[in-house]
């Protein structure tokens, strides 16, 4: 069979090439149905519990994506006559945002006051011709003093101000609605900055951050992978010398690339954060199945034997090797199905798809483009040979020394993977080359967080919101977390209430508190709707038939695992303190919080299936269950190893991070099958032993597999210079687990085996018996 | 008289229908403007009127909520109407009543008595564009017609619930409102309003209202039993239904002032 597919492949190149570009062409058209996702919630599962809380708030109150603008006037203060016209005008313009249902800023903020026996309702900031330094003053006080306002709309010192604008996004193309709010945004942000060059203004805000997950992918895309290909370019072309062998690679490249997104295209796949990553994993990984086919092919070549038939000799060496390891490596990527997170399945599904397709071209194109193509060998030293026979000899004289060293290192280092924490802060999905990031830690910094839950309390009786009891409640909860540290901001409908009644009581201070019935509270809150202009109404706090009410409260930046200690906390107050009514807790926030967690979980399982699935692949590979099981310690080890050093460099895993294990193990494998097979082939058909097997693994794959390993590290390692830092993190702690797995296999598992053969020698000897069989060759690349 | 306003109200009508054949005598601003002063025209004349309104509230979850008001209107020549707005439900508002003298231009003069405050106050506020008890009508919604307040421009005819209409724009003179315009189709036949569609500040469709089931009193004035505005963006509904109308009822100036608040229910 090996020798038929190259038969046909050496006999009709043309064909083959002609008929596989034809195919990738049919499929990579389907890139064109590709469109990138602008949403936060691709990453949550339509089960997801947080998801669902979250959406049928939405639905009971009002939605709640947002874009904010942090305005900064230079001289540090927003109540200046110039400064609040300015904040009125950009408020007006705000309104012409697409989709936008309300606009809040401190100068439409609906102030209320009594004169007499009237109430009085009106912007905070009518005019802004001709006011006083008192007027200003009036006004600034009033704002700083609002708990609407202060430290969510202003900031308390006045330095800062935010006109936030709320967004209601149809969701019948969020392709085209979230580009069309951010375009639209940065426009009035332009001719804000223009018309008045003395104050800065940041964007933040939902709306902001979904566009930023497209904008960091799409700028990924156009720096990311054609660095990529300059390193493949220059590592074949450096480490094998050959330019065909070079264009061919690109072309195999290019070709599984579009053809995966291609497909992916035509399956109604949509491109996310994650998944955008997929074509520079793919090209990584394409890369190693053509190293190991020209390597083969140019020693045979050296070895004298014509172009056909060296070509002829290395398909048939490599075919069973690099299909074994595309197809470990396919399901390692696989088990990313097992991920809470739809955007990982996907670039999980992706990037197994193109690792077969990329096997697919090696054997097929790869081999036709060579035979058609020019191809010049010259002598070469081979120099890493000697290297690599220094090794073995290294690794064998030193294995007494180098096998309790590499183990206490390995379980040093895998000591501190307790150090890492469970984390996902959606800001720091992007690092700080992305505007998103730098306007919401300059609003951290300089007015509240960015950490938000909605809290809804529900009496289930219309009208019950107006019941002195339920806002007794509603109040002091609100202060009880008004009292916690991490809280910046507290939005509730009680501290209107108490306003109002304030208000009906001449403005008298003594009377700032709850009215103490039922009927006061309702006929309130009905003068006050009834004075309220479009989009300041109270829809956003309150349902439709009052029954319940949302309190917005938001935090300081902190972990997941801080927040969700919150979240537990303010289920256990209103346990406590309320049990009568019935609490949701809900917001993007707490999603995020929760996914990190229910993601590991769902890893762990679908880690432990593509273990147990590899390693029956390995042992059906290696013919030896022994070999098999063996090899899950070099397996299992590199990524032990990398979380601890994580745990002692980072020390936050997030969602990117929680897939690494299981999409490592199918590439780390690769490794293993080659040395193994190697060892193996060498004791069993050369009688080797053990000493001389060593030699004739690290002889033989030693460089090939220092080669793709180069590739992969420095392949990841550019993928670790995304600027979306849940692909950075994840590109970085792959490319440590790879070169982890190469050090591992180097130094750790050829003094493991010979231990482990002396051990059982002893045994064999005493007992008489051989638990090998001796039969085996399935695995036999390389042999010269 | 009552024959003399008929007698105009006919002949204008004709003189419409004429002009509306040779319409490029007239710009479509002044077509406008005349479909929507023989509307206002038409319904001239019923001197005061009461009635009972149910709303019927509904949001995205298919949560529902019921208010129930009284009405109370008079008829004023040259300026907006006055209303008293008395509120039964929800039952913690009931006995609420709103006064609202009405400009077509100025603010509102408007007063509110609170049942459990036992007081009158006045609220001064150019606000008439937010969610009237939280449904989907703001208050500029249900407040009477008046020449001034907008605008006019005449789009052509169009078939609505199955009536050959006038489609007419209209955009309010009020910087206050919440909208840049709103289009009104009026049947061409009686001149009763079909359909409104709301554009919000950014002129993007924001509700949409429309009326059902036109009931005629006194033999000239036309009702909708009920009126049904859907929220195009945030998916909430609100229905109007509309009982007990009654026309020349005998109510006088001095039931719509400060000190009948406390009196109504």
């Amino acid at each position: 069979m090996r020798d038929k597919l190259y038969g046909f492949v050496g006999k009709h190149p043309i064909w083959v090439i002609l008929v596989c570009i034809a195919f990738a062409f049919v499929a990579a058209s389907g890139a064109q149905k590709l469109v990138f996702k602008n949403d936060y919630r691709v990453f949550f599962s339509e089960e997801n519990p947080q998801l669902t809380a979250f959406e049928s708030m939405q639905k009971v109150y009002n939605k709640s994506d947002n874009v904010s603008f942090v305005v900064v006037p230079k001289d540090g203060n927003v109540f200046t006559a110039e400064h609040l016209a300015a904040l009125k005008s950009l408020t007006k313009q705000s309104w012409q945002v697409p989709y936008s249902t309300r606009v809040d800023s401190i100068t439409n903020f609906q102030y209320t006051y009594a004169e007499e026996d009237d109430m009085i309702v009106e912007d905070l900031v009518m005019k802004t011709k001709n006011l006083t330094q008192s007027d200003l003053d009036k006004i600034k006080q009033i704002a700083i003093n609002e708990p609407l306002l202060v430290n969510k709309i202003i900031s308390n010192s006045g330095h800062v101000s935010v006109v936030n604008v709320t967004v209601q996004l149809p969701g019948i193309d969020p392709i085209v609605e979230v580009p069309e709010v951010a375009t639209s945004v940065r426009a009035i942000k332009q001719k804000f900055i223009d018309e008045n060059p003395d104050t800065e203004i940041y964007l933040s805000g939902m709306v902001m951050m979904n566009t930023s997950f497209g904008e960091a992918s799409m700028s990924d895309g156009s720096t990311l992978i054609p660095l990529m290909f300059l390193v493949v370019i220059v590592t074949i072309g450096l480490l094998l010398r050959t330019i065909t062998g070079t264009v061919a690679t690109v072309l195999v490249i290019i070709m599984s690339i579009a053809t995966t997104m291609g497909l992916a295209g035509w399956l109604g796949f949509f491109l996310t954060g994650p998944s955008s990553s997929a074509p520079t994993m793919i090209m990584t990984l394409a890369v190693a199945d053509c190293i190991h086919i020209l390597t083969s092919m140019f020693y045979e070549m050296r070895h004298g034997a014509d172009k056909k038939t060296a070509i002829a000799k290395s398909i048939k060496l490599n075919l069973q090797p690099i299909f074994l390891t595309s197809i470990t490596t396919a399901v390692g990527f696989l088990s990313m199905n097992f991920s809470d997170s739809p955007p990982f399945r996907d670039l999980g599904n992706l990037v197994a798809i193109g690792v077969m397709l990329a096997f697919v071209f090696a054997v097929t194109i790869f081999p036709a483009l060579l035979t058609v193509l020019p191809i010049k060998v010259r002598v070469q030293k081979e120099g890493s040979k000697d290297s690599m026979t220094k090794l073995a000899n290294f690794v064998i004289n030193k294995r007494k020394l180098l096998l309790p060293v590499t183990s206490i290192l390995i379980i040093a280092a895998a000591a501190f993977i307790p150090n890492n924490e469970l984390n996902d802060d959606f800001v720091k999905y992007f690092d700080e080359r992305v505007p998103y990031r730098v306007a919401t830690d300059f609003m951290q910094d300089n007015l509240s967080g960015m950490m938000v839950v909605e809290i809804s309390v529900k009496t289930g009786i219309p009208s019950g919101i107006n019941n002195p009891k339920y806002l007794n409640t509603v109040s002091d909860f609100s202060d009880w977390l008004r009292s916690r540290p991490e809280t910046d901001h507290v939005n509730t409908i009680t501290d209107t209430l108490k306003r109002l009644n304030k208000n009906m009581h001449g403005d008298d201070p003594s009377w700032y508190k709850l009215p103490d019935s039922q009927e006061m509270s309702a006929q309130y809150l009905l003068l006050y709707e009834m004075s309220l202009p479009y989009g300041l109404d109270l829809n956003n706090q309150l349902d439709v038939d009052k029954s319940s009410s949302r309190i917005v409260a938001t935090f300081k930046n902190m972990t997941s695992s801080q927040l969700i200690d919150v979240e537990t906390d303010m289920n256990a107050w209103f346990k406590q303190n309320a049990p009568q009514y019935s609490v949701d807790l809900a917001s993007p926030s707490l999603m995020f919080a929760h996914i990190g967690q229910r993601n590991i979980v769902s890893m762990l399982i679908g880690t432990t299936f593509a273990l147990i699935l590899i390693s029956i692949l390995l042992g059906f590979a290696l013919k030896s269950w022994r070999y098999g099981a063996i090899s899950l310690l070099p397996n299992l080890v590199p990524a032990a190893v990398a979380f601890g050093v994580w745990g002692l460099y980072e020390g936050q895993v997030g969602l990117g991070l929680s897939v690494v294990i299981g999409m490592t193990l199918g590439i780390v494998v690769d490794d293993t099958v080659h040395f193994l097979s190697k060892y193996l082939h060498a004791k069993r058909e050369n009688n080797a032993d053990t000493k001389q097997a060593v030699h004739y693994a690290f002889g033989n794959v030693g460089r090939a597999l220092w080669v793709t390993t180069f590739v992969l590290v420095a392949g990841f390692t550019v993928l670790a210079q995304s600027s979306f830092k849940m692909n950075a993190d994840m590109g970085f702690l792959t490319a440590m687990t790879i070169f982890i797995a190469l050090v591992v296999d180097f130094l750790f598992l050829p003094p493991l085996l010979m231990a482990i053969d002396k051990s059982l020698t002893k045994k064999s000897k005493s007992k008489n018996t051989t638990g090998e069989d001796d039969n085996a060759n399935m695995v036999s690349a390389g042999q010269n | 008289m009552l024959k003399k306003k008929m007698l105009i109200s006919t002949l204008s009508a004709v003189a419409l229908a004429l002009m509306s054949n040779m319409s490029f005598a007239l710009t479509p601003e002044q077509q406008g403007l005349e479909i929507s002063k023989e509307a206002k025209q038409r319904d001239l004349g019923w001197v005061d009127s009461t009635a009972d309104m149910l709303m019927l509230l509904r949001n995205k979850q298919g949560q529902e909520s019921i208010r129930e008001i009284k009405i109370k209107s008079l008829e004023i020549d040259d300026d907006g109407d006055k209303s008293l707005t008395i509120f039964n439900k929800p039952k913690d508002v009931k006995g609420t009543a709103f006064l609202s003298f009405s400009h077509p231009v100025d603010a509102d003069d408007q007063w509110l008595y609170l049942p459990a405050l036992k007081r009158v106050k006045r609220i001064s506020s150019r606000n008439k564009s937010g969610p009237f008890m939280g449904s989907e009508f703001a208050f500029e919604d249900l407040s009477s017609f008046e020449i001034k307040k907008y605008s006019y421009k005449y789009l052509g005819d169009e078939k609505v619930n199955n009536l050959e209409s006038f489609k007419v724009e209209q955009y309010p003179v009020d910087e206050n409102s919440g909208y840049t315009k709103r289009i009104v189709w009026l049947d061409k036949n009686e001149y009763r309003v079909q359909k409104i569609e709301f554009y919000d500040r950014k002129s993007a469709l924001l509700k949409t209202l429309t009326y059902v089931d036109y009931k005629q009193y006194l033999g000239k004035y036309w009702r909708a039993n009920s009126q049904n505005m859907l929220n195009h963006q945030n998916g909430k509904s609100t229905e109007l239904k509309w009982n007990n109308y009654a026309f020349k009822t005998g109510l006088k100036a001095g039931d719509f002032n400060r000190n009948s608040l406390k009196r109504v229910r």
